[in-house]
């Protein structure tokens, strides 16, 4: 569905008064999703994640350097086709609850959504009622405001949101930060079942251990280079079956599992770059 | 019952203010080095002996303590007593009352058009950030905020009725007609000019702020999220960013009551309409006490109460604050 | 230059102003007695080479007014702008010291802005009985208010830092808090804030003086040279209207642009 080859992304900085630098955000990153699968994307904070999101959305801010292909279904995704298809096939499910606007009720917005998906409005005010519903959210938290919904049924909208869209590929950021164990296992098992519908979906998380469990495949990203990407099944037992040392060390870092710390050098982690 | 605590609670501090408006004017008049029986002689003080004087003194309290004086007046004031003004030799409230419907017309015209337009244009200019038109309005919006007002009503003076001829050079209607045979018509013909510049103004002012809240709405992850839905800048600025810029535009709006007042002195000196803003440097220039502080109180009053109702919206309006989180 | 370097931009700017503030001071020590130098063969003459901005009713040149003009407004600025921020400061730092001053300071604030500025600046005009040291006054008085709330809000934020609250766990004196750890934070705030009312100040004295109760008519205050120019208006001479009050407006715009520069690089 979607292949992303050599993608490197660099922000300017401030070093001093005058004098502007660029940021390495992405490092020559490569990554191929297929449909029907759910591929997590997990990694340090700071190490890029979101930034991929915004690039394969092409919603980045305007002073930044973009190197390397993006295809999506074959076509080259560049900016033309990424405006086309942004809500239509493409959609953001973001990390910020904020993104929800605070002025408007929930329904109105799921609906707006479905509007610019491209459906006429009688037919998008009934697929947001059916999308809320499909999340379990009742009529009282449909005509609510941003302010009046917890943590996870905001979540849910913004998943609503994706699902009403009808996108072939979703891009999940950070779904399951602050909320506890069973609303977070609900948004993840939603993404799931999207992918199972036949969509491609991309989640992005630190958190590898709740990745797992739903996930297809994993890549593990640092300083915005790829580390490794291997099937969730290698993440077993001492993770013998992991290439690469520091997804090996992220995964018996886990509490579950030694729990152990070890230090790998960027060298050590370099050579068995894939 | 939810909405009276928080007026009942405005309307006393609205109170409390107007007291202390009240204090540091009547404060600042006793610390003029005018001495109050010549202002209130105003030119005639040459004619009256000392004796005389001394009597004026007494009967009007001028010479008790400052304490006692302010008591009187502001009991006086209670009563719906604002004194006599020696200048137009009326009673201060007729005057406020007379002049302040004069101004009534430009100021509310004024006010209207600021905000309407003002809002509109800073709306166009976020949504449209960078583009020609935005460049247009802000550049327009940035030098008018910087223009002295007085000198805009020159030039438009200059312009408009000197050189072009199109409308009258001054007053509220020509000169010599009582004010009864006034049309109507021609009554706007004067109020064009006047109207048109003090609104330059005003709109410049809630162009700009207006603007910067668009363009920190097009900025925010609720527009950033919206983009992402596939959303086009128009349809950013149409859904979310109006909402998100009519709440503050409220506020702004009542704000500029204060600054259209002041503008309106100065064009109201410039066009010698009759209005209350010629009738405030009238006094302030031959020393009519009574009537300047009547003037000082009435704006005040008026300034604080759109305040106060702009404050009332906002908590009806805003669903943030309605719930009672905020 | 491009957007994504404020900082040379605003460098730059700051320089410009500088250079021309200069310029401006220097041009009066120049001039000397020009401005009041009368010409009665050449009177209300129109702009032209002998007579650059054109002259007034005593023959006297109009270029020569409109920078003395200038240069006047910019002094009685600075000092009202200075003035102001001062009381502001002072206000906004007593406020913190306590529950019930605060509760004043806030009163004091809400009072001073709910008279609209002109008729707040004749009131004080009046009081202190005109004159450019009024004025100066008048207007300082005028605009401390709005940048005092800023700072109010500003070190209410601040006072909720873990910083400052551990510097009152260990005993210190609300003194030593306001002066060690507060004061130093808001000057950043001080600087931008005294900035914006600069140009505020210039265009209030300048509408003080029209309406005659600020510098005295003898000097060549914009607002004097203006006032002049309303009886001339309707005999079509157009100079003495136009040249005084647009060399107000681009000196308020040039520090107006300075100060949204500024902003925007800090």
């Amino acid at each position: 569905m979607l292949t992303i080859e050599q993608l490197s992304l660099q922000l300017p900085l401030y070093a001093s008064w005058w004098k502007r630098d660029w940021a390495t955000c992405l490092d020559k990153f490569s990554l191929r999703v297929y449909p029907g699968e759910v591929h997590a994307v997990v990694g340090a904070s700071g190490a890029g994640k979101s930034l991929l999101a915004y690039a394969i959305m092409g919603l980045l801010p305007t002073p930044a350097r973009l190197s390397g292909q993006l295809y999506y279904q074959g076509k080259p995704l560049n900016a033309s086709l990424q405006r086309q298809l942004r809500g239509r096939e493409l959609a953001l499910i973001p990390q910020s609850l904020n993104a929800l606007d605070p002025l408007v009720r929930t329904q109105r917005q799921v609906a707006w959504a479905a509007q610019r998906a491209g459906q006429a409005s009688a037919h998008a005010w009934h697929a947001s009622q059916q999308a809320l519903d499909h999340y379990q959210l009742d009529a009282r938290a449909q005509q609510a405001y941003a302010h009046e919904l917890s943590g996870g049924m905001a979540r849910r909208v913004l998943t609503a949101m994706a699902h009403v869209s009808q996108a072939k590929l979703v891009i999940a950021d950070e779904p399951s930060v602050g909320l506890d164990p069973y609303q977070r296992q609900r948004v993840l098992d939603a993404l799931r079942e999207l992918a199972d519908q036949g969509k491609s979906v991309i989640l992005i998380t630190h958190d590898l251990r709740h990745a797992l469990p739903i996930a297809d495949r994993v890549t593990i990203m640092r300083d915005g280079k790829r580390v490794e990407t291997a099937s969730a099944c290698a993440f077993q037992g001492s993770g013998a079956s992991l290439t690469n040392a520091y997804s090996q060390a992220l995964w018996l870092a886990l509490p579950d599992n030694a729990f152990a710390t070890t230090a790998i050098s960027r060298r050590e982690q370099e050579v068995t770059v894939a | 019952m939810r909405l009276i605590a928080p007026i009942a609670k405005r309307v006393a501090r609205l109170a409390l203010v107007l007291t202390c408006v009240a204090l540091v004017s009547y404060g600042l008049m006793m610390a003029s080095p005018i001495d109050p029986v010549d202002a209130y002689l105003g030119p005639q003080m040459a004619q009256v002996s000392p004796e005389q004087r001394a009597l004026i003194a007494q009967r009007w309290g001028f010479d008790e303590p400052p304490a006692v004086q302010f008591g009187h007046w502001l009991r006086q004031l209670v009563g719906g007593d604002l004194g006599w003004s020696h200048v137009y030799n009326q009673p201060v409230s007729e005057v406020i009352a007379q002049r302040f419907q004069r101004s009534i017309a430009l100021l509310g015209s004024a006010w209207m058009l600021s905000t309407l337009v003002g809002f509109s244009l800073g709306v166009l200019a976020g949504a449209k950030e960078g583009s020609k038109l935005d460049n247009i309005i802000s550049t327009y919006a940035f030098i008018t905020a910087s223009t002295p007002a007085f000198w805009l009503a020159i030039l438009a003076v200059l312009l408009f009725s000197v050189t072009l001829g199109w409308t009258p050079t001054c007053c509220a209607g020509p000169a010599g007609a009582l004010n009864q045979e006034v049309s109507v018509a021609t009554r706007l013909h004067h109020l064009l000019l006047p109207v048109t510049t003090l609104a330059l103004l005003g709109i410049a002012n809630i162009t700009l702020h207006t603007r910067t809240r668009m363009l920190e709405l097009m900025r925010s992850d609720v527009a950033t999220h919206a983009f992402a839905q596939g959303a086009s800048r128009i349809d950013v600025a149409w859904r979310h960013g109006l909402r998100h810029a009519s709440l503050p535009a409220i506020t702004l709006a009542f704000a500029s009551l204060g600054e259209l007042f002041g503008g309106s002195i100065l064009i109201e000196q410039v066009f010698a309409y009759p209005g209350l803003g010629q009738a405030t440097v009238a006094a302030g220039l031959r020393s009519d006490v009574p009537l300047l502080l009547g003037i000082a109180l009435f704006t005040a009053l008026f300034v604080s109460v759109g305040n106060m109702i702009a404050d009332s919206l906002y908590g009806v309006i805003d669903p943030r604050i309605k719930a009672g989180g905020l | 230059m491009s957007q994504a370097q404020p900082r040379l931009r605003a460098a730059l700017s700051l320089a410009v102003t500088a250079l021309l503030v200069i310029g401006l001071v220097a041009s009066q020590w120049l001039l000397g007695d020009a401005p009041r130098q009368m010409q009665f063969d050449a009177r209300l003459a129109p702009p032209g080479v002998d007579h650059w901005l054109g002259t007034d009713a005593l023959g006297r040149e109009l270029w020569a007014r409109t920078l003395a003009g200038l240069a006047l407004s910019f002094w009685v600025g600075c000092l009202a702008a200075l003035l102001s921020t001062l009381i502001a400061l002072s206000l906004a730092a007593i406020a913190t010291l306590s529950a019930r001053l605060d509760a004043l300071v806030s009163l004091l604030i809400d009072t001073l802005l709910s008279v609209p500025h002109l008729i707040l600046l004749m009131l004080i005009a009046f009081a202190l009985g005109g004159g450019t040291q009024a004025v100066i006054i008048a207007v300082a008085v005028t605009h401390w208010p709005s940048l005092a709330r800023v700072l109010r809000a500003e070190l209410w934020q601040l006072r909720q830092a873990p910083y400052v609250r551990i510097s009152r766990a260990l005993g210190k004196s609300r003194w030593f808090v306001l002066h060690g750890h507060l004061l130093p934070h808001l000057i950043p705030h001080c600087l931008v804030g005294a900035l914006l009312l600069f140009p505020h100040a210039i265009l209030h004295e300048a509408a003080l003086t029209f309406l005659g109760f600020g510098l005295s008519p003898s000097q060549p205050a914009i607002g004097v040279l203006l006032a002049d120019a309303m009886r001339y208006l309707s005999g079509g001479y157009w100079w003495l209207g136009v040249f005084p009050g647009l060399g107000m407006l681009l000196m308020v715009l040039g520090f107006e642009r300075l100060s949204s520069h500024l902003r925007r690089a800090l």
